[in-house]
Order: C-alpha cells, then sequence, then structure tokens
C-alpha cells in the first residue's frame, strides 16, 4: 500500500512537471516574432559561428578561443548582456554559414563573412568591422614579386574552390601558375619550402601567418581587391541589425577595435583606419 | 538551375574520367604484380608484397596524395611534367594524382586477384606443373586468366570506388568534379543542396554504366564450376 501511495506521489508530481514545461515551452521558444537581440539579452547565451583554423582571426587551440573575429564575438556578447562562460563558439566553414545560420545552428557567424548581394538574398549583414583586401604573402627573402603587377611567371598558392582561388584565374589567366591545397597549411609549407612563389588571400588572413613565421614571411601590401568583412544572421531582422551595428561603432571608437587588432597581429602590424557601416 | 551555365561541368567530370581511367590502369597492372608477388614460392616476395599492401591498403587516400605533392613533389624534388612549361603545376598535379591512386587502388585490385587465385583449384596448378611449366607460366597462362576471370564483380566495386575516390585529387588542385563544386559552393552558397544534388549525379552517370556493363561481363566470362 505505501509503496503504491508514494508512486502515485511521484507520479503526480512527475505529471505536474511535464504540464508546467509544456505550459513554458511555446513563450520561450517563440523566436518567430522575437527579435535575435532580445532572445540574447532574455537568455544571456549566445552561439557564435567562428573560424577554427585562421591564425590571428578564428583559431581554436584546445579548448581555448583566440582571434580578432574572436574578440569582436567576446565584445559583442558582452554588451548583449552575455557572460564569457555563456558564449558557445561552433565551427563555422566558408561554405556552410548561409545554412547554418538558416537552420538556427548558430546565433551570430563572425568569420572572416564576405557581405555581398549572394549572401544578403539568404542572410543578415550587419557592419562590416574590417575591410579586408587580397593580397601576396610571399618568403622574407623573396625581393622580385613587389606587387600583383610583378606576378608573371610565378606559382601562387591559395585554398582549392574559394574566392581567392578563383580570382587568381580570372586575373591572370594563363600568366599566372595556380596551385591549389585543400588548406593555407599546405600552402605554408609549399612557401617555406619554396615549391610555390607566393600565397594569396584576404591580407587580414596573411597577416596572421605572417606573424606566427616573424622572420621568413612577409605581407605585400598591395591589396587587389575588396572584401567587406559583416556579421551574420538570420533575415529580416532590422532591430538585431541596428543593435550590432551601434555595437561595432562603439567597439571602434572606445579603442577595443584597435586593441584587438594590435592584440592578434602584433607589433609590425599597420592599424588601418576603421570602415564605415554600409549594411542599415 | 541557369547558374549551371556558368561553370564547366562537362570539363570537370572529363578531368574525372581521365583519373578514372588512367590510374584504374596503373592499379590494374600493380596489383597483378602484387598479386604475383603475394603467392609466390619466393619467401622474400611474398613478405614485401604483403607489406606494401598492408601499409598502403590502410593509409587514408587524402594522406597518399597529399604526400604525393608534399613528399614526392616538393620535398623530394619529384616532377612529372616540363618545369618550364606555362601548364606545369596542373599537369604536374595531374600526374601526381594519378600516381597516387594508382598506387593505393592497386592493393585493392591485389587482394582482389589473390582471392581469384585461392578459388582456382589446386589441381589445375599442380597439372600445369606437372607438364613441366615454371611457375611464372604456371601463373600467367594458367592460373591467373582463370583468376581474374573469376573475380570481375568485385574489380567492378574497386573501380567504381576508384571514380569516387578521384574527389580527393581535389586536395592537391587537381580540377576535378569535386573541386568545381567546391567553386559552386562558395560561389552559390544558397543553392548547396542543387550543387550537391547535380554533382552526385554526375556520379551516378558515370558509375551505374559501369557496374550494370561490368555485371554482365563477370557473368559472361566467368569460369562455370
Amino acid at each position: 500500500m505505501r509503496v503504491s501511495r508514494i508512486l502515485g506521489v511521484g507520479a503526480t508530481v512527475l505529471a505536474l512537471t511535464l504540464s508546467a514545461a509544456a505550459c513554458g515551452g511555446p513563450t520561450n521558444n517563440d523566436t518567430g516574432t522575437q527579435s535575435l537581440v532580445d532572445r540574447i539579452r532574455a537568455e544571456k547565451k549566445v552561439t557564435i559561428g567562428i573560424k577554427f583554423d585562421q591564425p590571428g582571426l578564428g583559431l581554436k587551440t584546445g579548448d581555448m578561443y583566440s582571434g580578432f573575429d574572436v574578440d569582436v564575438a567576446r565584445y559583442i556578447a558582452g554588451k548583449l548582456g552575455v557572460p564569457e562562460d555563456n558564449i558557445t563558439f561552433k565551427q563555422s566553414p566558408s561554405a556552410q554559414r548561409e545554412d547554418m545560420i538558416a537552420k538556427g545552428d548558430v546565433d551570430l557567424v563572425i568569420a572572416t563573412y564576405t557581405i555581398n548581394d549572394q549572401r544578403k538574398a539568404k542572410v543578415g549583414f550587419a557592419g562590416p568591422y574590417f575591410v579586408a583586401g587580397q593580397d601576396l604573402l610571399v618568403r622574407s627573402s623573396n625581393t622580385t614579386i613587389t606587387g600583383p603587377d610583378k606576378l608573371n611567371g610565378k606559382k601562387i598558392c591559395s585554398v582549392a574552390g574559394s574566392t581567392s582561388a578563383q580570382t587568381i584565374k580570372s586575373k591572370f589567366s594563363t600568366s599566372v601558375g595556380l596551385q591549389q591545397y585543400g588548406g593555407y597549411s599546405e600552402c605554408i609549407t609549399g612557401l617555406l619550402n619554396g615549391a610555390v612563389d607566393a600565397l594569396s588571400t584576404d591580407d587580414i588572413i596573411l597577416a596572421g601567418y605572417a606573424a606566427i613565421n616573424p622572420g621568413e614571411l612577409k605581407v605585400i601590401g598591395k591589396p587587389f581587391t575588396t572584401e567587406n568583412y559583416g556579421i551574420g544572421f538570420k533575415r529580416d531582422d532590422t532591430k538585431t541589425r541596428q543593435a550590432l551595428n551601434g555595437y561595432i561603432q562603439e567597439m571602434e571608437q572606445d579603442g577595443s577595435w584597435k586593441a584587438a587588432l594590435m592584440k592578434n597581429f602584433g607589433a609590425g602590424y599597420k592599424v588601418p583606419q576603421p570602415p564605415a557601416i554600409t549594411e542599415k | 538551375m541557369d547558374f549551371l551555365g556558368r561553370y564547366d561541368l562537362l570539363g570537370a567530370f572529363w578531368v574525372t574520367v581521365q583519373l578514372t581511367v588512367l590510374s584504374a590502369c596503373g592499379a590494374v597492372v600493380l596489383g597483378i604484380v602484387l598479386a604475383a608477388m603475394r603467392v609466390s614460392p619466393v619467401p622474400l616476395m611474398r613478405a614485401c608484397g604483403a607489406a606494401y599492401v598492408n601499409v598502403v591498403r590502410n593509409t587514408p587516400l587524402t594522406l597518399v596524395i597529399i604526400g604525393t605533392s608534399l613528399g614526392l613533389y616538393q620535398t623530394l624534388g619529384l616532377t612529372l611534367a616540363s618545369d618550364t612549361s606555362t601548364e606545369f603545376i596542373d599537369t604536374n598535379n595531374f600526374r601526381l594524382a594519378v600516381l597516387g591512386l594508382a598506387l593505393y587502388t592497386g592493393t585493392f585490385v591485389c587482394e582482389a586477384i589473390r582471392s581469384g587465385v585461392n578459388a582456382v583449384p589446386i589441381g589445375q596448378a599442380e597439372a600445369a606443373r606437372a607438364v613441366g611449366l615454371r611457375f611464372g607460366q604456371v601463373l600467367r597462362i594458367v592460373v591467373l586468366p582463370q583468376a581474374i576471370r573469376s573475380v570481375v564483380a568485385p574489380l567492378a566495386s574497386v573501380l567504381i570506388a576508384l571514380t569516387k575516390n578521384t574527389t580527393i585529387a581535389s586536395a592537391i588542385g587537381v580540377a576535378e568534379a569535386s573541386l568545381l563544386m567546391k567553386e559552386m559552393l562558395e560561389n552559390e552558397g544558397d543553392k548547396g543542396i542543387l550543387v550537391f544534388t547535380v554533382v552526385a549525379i554526375g556520379f551516378v552517370v558515370l558509375t551505374l554504366p559501369v557496374g550494370v556493363a561490368l555485371g554482365w561481363l563477370a557473368r559472361r566470362v566467368g569460369v562455370k564450376r
């Protein structure tokens, strides 16, 4: 008798808990009408997509995350009232960024994400928070490559299928040999042992590699494209866009933006002027 | 779908076909040599054959392919094309990829043929030896023809796997179908599923007829016992 009474009480408690959870559920998860920033402020939690493999921008070493994108992410999360422990970083490779935002795997993407019209059709952008340009990384001893006009007969390395590789193909066509590899690290190996003459991609990414190979590699510093890095999130969320733009401007004005660049790219890096916000 | 017109899909799949056919030829030659080594009466040959097969077969293909580029070409300076040609990088990468794919696939061909050799009744080899044939002749004239005929079906599976494995060649920049897929995904981020589907259909179009044709051949040439 006693056992069944205890079971009965237990069952009642369980039923009440379940029904409470069922009632609470819809109001908490109703993101359809709620703006992203409101939800982040209420939950004090945020999931941010970054790169895991780009020194200086987004790099995972053990359980630690570092880089300029990570610092921007932390600054914005802080402004949204999210404590640092409640930021979840997820890897968002270039080809998966739109899908991850659409599916809700990540709230924000801060991962060298160039703003363009094709992407704007699928995701919302705030920013830009940085303007990069495609540049060249060469061995420090190299004196023949002084700019994009001195590449005739040279071997240029870039990541297979990337925008940078496609630009090399379309801009320089036959005069330049293009070696494509699956990742930047193979290109760096090739550059250091002389199999290729230069690595070409966004200058800020190159600055990261120059910073971890001091004295061996240098960035030429004559960018020949313009890449506006923005923060990506679900489309049609004006409130989020305005809030993020505000935080980016605050970061640029209070010195944290410059400090983050100096921290990640070393003393030798020339910090540019902060870009104007274009996504309004 | 109109965005597909901006990309050379046929050209990319043509490179895939070339990679497949050339590496398949290399793999068959290597596979027969390896199988001969593994069934030979010389212990050292058997050991070398077994060691090669076990090492290469158990190495991830990505490692083999990147090894041909970073190891053979960049570090050891092996070039498979004229260094002065403007097409040097593309030609060299293509040939390195064929080399890597053949070295890797050869082990699977070897094991398929060896299983075929084991399926040939022992009396065949004994009879061949009894009439005075040497080991090489026994293998060439009596055993291998029967063995290969009985393993056409498993070799078809190896060929289909090879066709799909050619996508790894994009890791060293060979402009085959999967590298074009990467470019399309980079440029058309919002059409990911469509891009995947188109490339997947391309591979099915390549591999399905191969499977059907070799299945028919296997039934036709198989030794009825």
